[in-house]
């Protein structure tokens, strides 16, 4: 109880020194600031980075493998990649008959094409060839899916994405209506229901038609990316191994040769974006405890004019009867609140930096309690290590001398 | 008697040189005497009141105060004596200065562990006893020189110890004023309390009962005033 009475008129008096000059406060502090400040600046646009992202991934799926010819992280030189054959529909065939661990398997092929309809058209429209097994969760609005009618038969079909739809038509019923495909004639049989943007693609700025076709009418020379929908995410290691087997024996490569395609998986980028998280968390952590050091010398250097100024008051309250731990307490309160004031100075220009940051450019930030308390409590600890020295001094004054000093 | 010193020796070391502040000095002070302790420059007399107020322990000999020796104690030891048995009254005042008039009062009490409520209601009263209540909420800096010495008087008294040691309490004061505060310990004195005043001045220390003649660091005269 008395601890507490001490402590508070501890951090009143602390209150009231600070209160008395300003400038040199401010100047004390500032150290401890940008310290806080940087820390609290990344940390909360790495947060806000990081909820971003993983809304992103979780949309997407982590039940989905893409067998493509090239990996989507690759470290190692180019020419290794570069005379990779295409994948195609042998290997789609193959792994829809064999692959046991997968529940879907469908084949993709991409280019860029005009989409027209009557004088409205829209340019460089990502134009998929694809079958009618589903591996995602996406379903039309309107109308229908395609059919494995129409990709047998090649039909001249499309089914439109949300922003396609609604720049060609806006009020019109778009189902049934005939549109032009990089100069031939689709019927729309469907719309997609909106998506959303992933990593800044617009996923509903898309055409789905019948894989045959786009081989048909806008070439052959292209590697089919292969989505499998897994049965069971935890078997993940079991269904890749599969997969790996089919995809070698269908391409013919042989033993001890590395694979001649990828099996990609968007924890790879998970993987990928940690890593640059972490280094980006060890940076910002970096500099934030070299401005704290530096902050920290400044405080005990603060601190140690301050004693050197209150010798004689030192010796009046030695006088009274203050013991070396009232001392002490007097003055480590005094800078810890000085330091912890800086910590919450530094967090609140923290957080508005990053909520500045966030709002000039596509990054996102957030505020995170964690990371208020790390803020403060290191500041704190600052405050108490580097004012353990002047206030170790300050205590052991003599209080005869000390009351003589002018 | 409430305070025996017995054999008292003061030395300090200054570089190679040792000076004998005091040498082998023995003195008692009984309860609610008012002593004056006088002296030249380099008699002992500071040095004197710094061990008689705590603030200094002898470098040989016993100080009993009160019944306890004191000579023996550790320095939070010490602390506690000068908090409940001393209350000091300083020449230049040693006020607080960024501190209300009211909380230099209670600091004793502070350092007591004492509650708020209690705090308040002790310091008001000890200011009211030297006639400052009204006045109990400005700062040093408000306040002129006889007020303040008014003030450190009740910082004095507020813990009810048992010595009032006081050093030239008149010193910064004018001849008027310093009559004022040499009534305030006439008064005290009055009380009951155990006043001892060191004073160069002869006739500050006539208002006392007992003049100690300090030379060279031994008692040169005991004798009443």
């Amino acid at each position: 109880m008395i601890f507490f009475t001490e402590l508070w008129e501890a951090v009143k008096l602390a209150l009231g020194a600070l209160r008395s000059n300003k400038l040199r406060a401010f100047l004390t502090l500032l150290g401890v600031i940008i310290g806080v400040t940087t820390v609290i600046g990344i940390v909360s646009l790495t947060q806000g980075l990081d909820k971003a992202f993983g809304d992103q991934i979780s949309s997407l799926g982590s039940d989905v493998l893409y067998v493509q010819k090239f990996a989507w992280v690759s470290m190692g030189d180019w020419s290794e990649f570069r005379n990779r054959k295409d994948i195609t529909m042998n290997e789609v065939r193959a792994l829809k008959e064999q692959a046991t661990f997968a529940q879907a398997v469908s084949p993709s092929v991409g280019t860029r094409r005009t989409v027209r309809y009557g004088n409205k058209s829209v340019e460089r429209i990502s134009i998929t060839g694809t079958d009618e097994v589903k591996t995602s969760d996406v379903y039309p609005e309107f109308g229908r899916d395609l059919s494995a009618f129409d990709v047998e038969n090649r039909r001249m079909v499309c089914v439109l994405g949300w922003q396609v739809a609604n720049d060609l038509f806006r009020d019109t019923d778009p189902v049934g209506k005939l549109v032009k495909i990089g100069g031939h004639r689709f019927r729309v049989i469907g719309i997609l229901e909106k998506q959303g943007s992933v990593f800044g693609m617009n996923l509903d700025n898309e055409v789905k038609i019948p894989i045959g076709v786009l081989f048909k009418l806008f070439g052959r020379k292209r590697s089919i990316s292969i989505t499998v929908k897994v049965k069971d995410p935890a078997l993940m290691e079991q269904t890749k191994d599969e997969i790996r087997g089919i995809m070698r024996r269908v391409r013919k490569v042989p033993l001890g040769v590395k694979d001649d395609f990828s099996i990609n998986q968007m924890d790879m980028l998970l993987d990928m974006y940690n890593k640059l998280t972490s280094a980006l968390y060890a940076a910002a952590i970096g500099v934030g405890a070299i401005s704290l050091v530096v902050g920290g010398i400044g405080i005990m250097n603060i601190m140690l004019v301050s004693v050197t100024e209150r010798t004689k008051e030192i010796g009046i309250r030695k006088a009274i009867g203050a013991k070396k731990r009232n001392i002490l307490t007097q003055f480590l309160v005094e800078s810890v609140v000085i330091s912890a004031m800086g910590g919450i100075v530094g967090i609140l220009l923290g957080f508005g930096l990053g909520k500045l940051i966030a709002s000039v450019s596509p990054l996102p930030a957030t505020v995170s309690v964690w990371s208020i308390f790390l803020g403060i409590g290191f500041s704190s600890i600052v405050g108490i290590f580097f004012g353990l020295y002047p206030a170790g001094k300050a205590a052991k004054l003599n209080p005869v001398n000390a009351l003589h000093y002018e | 008697m409430l305070i025996k010193l017995q054999k008292i020796k003061k030395d300090y070391h200054i570089g190679l040189e040792t000076v004998h502040a005091l040498k082998d000095l023995d003195l008692g002070i009984g309860q609610g005497e008012y002593v004056a302790i006088m002296g030249p420059s380099g008699s002992g007399k500071s040095t004197l009141m710094n061990i008689l107020g705590c603030l200094d322990t002898a470098s040989d000999g016993d100080y009993i105060l009160n019944n306890s020796n004191v000579s023996t104690m550790d320095d939070n030891q010490l602390a506690e004596i000068r908090n409940r048995e001393i209350g000091f009254v300083f020449q230049t005042f040693n006020l607080l200065p960024r501190a209300t008039a009211v909380h230099n009062v209670e600091l004793p009490l502070v350092y007591n562990g004492r509650p708020a409520a209690e705090r308040k209601e002790m310091a008001e009263a000890a200011l009211e006893r030297v006639g400052l209540k009204e006045r109990m909420k400005h700062k040093p800096n408000e306040l002129s020189g006889g007020q303040r010495q008014r003030v450190a008087i009740a910082r004095a008294l507020v813990n009810n110890p048992s010595i009032i040691l006081a050093d030239e309490p008149t010193g910064n004061l004018d001849t008027r004023t310093g009559d004022e505060i040499m009534e305030i310990f006439e008064d005290i004195h009055d009380d009951g309390n155990t006043v001892i005043m060191v004073t160069h001045e002869e006739y500050i220390a006539e208002h006392s009962d007992r003049i100690i003649r300090l030379r060279d660091g031994k008692i040169e005269r005991d004798e009443a005033a």
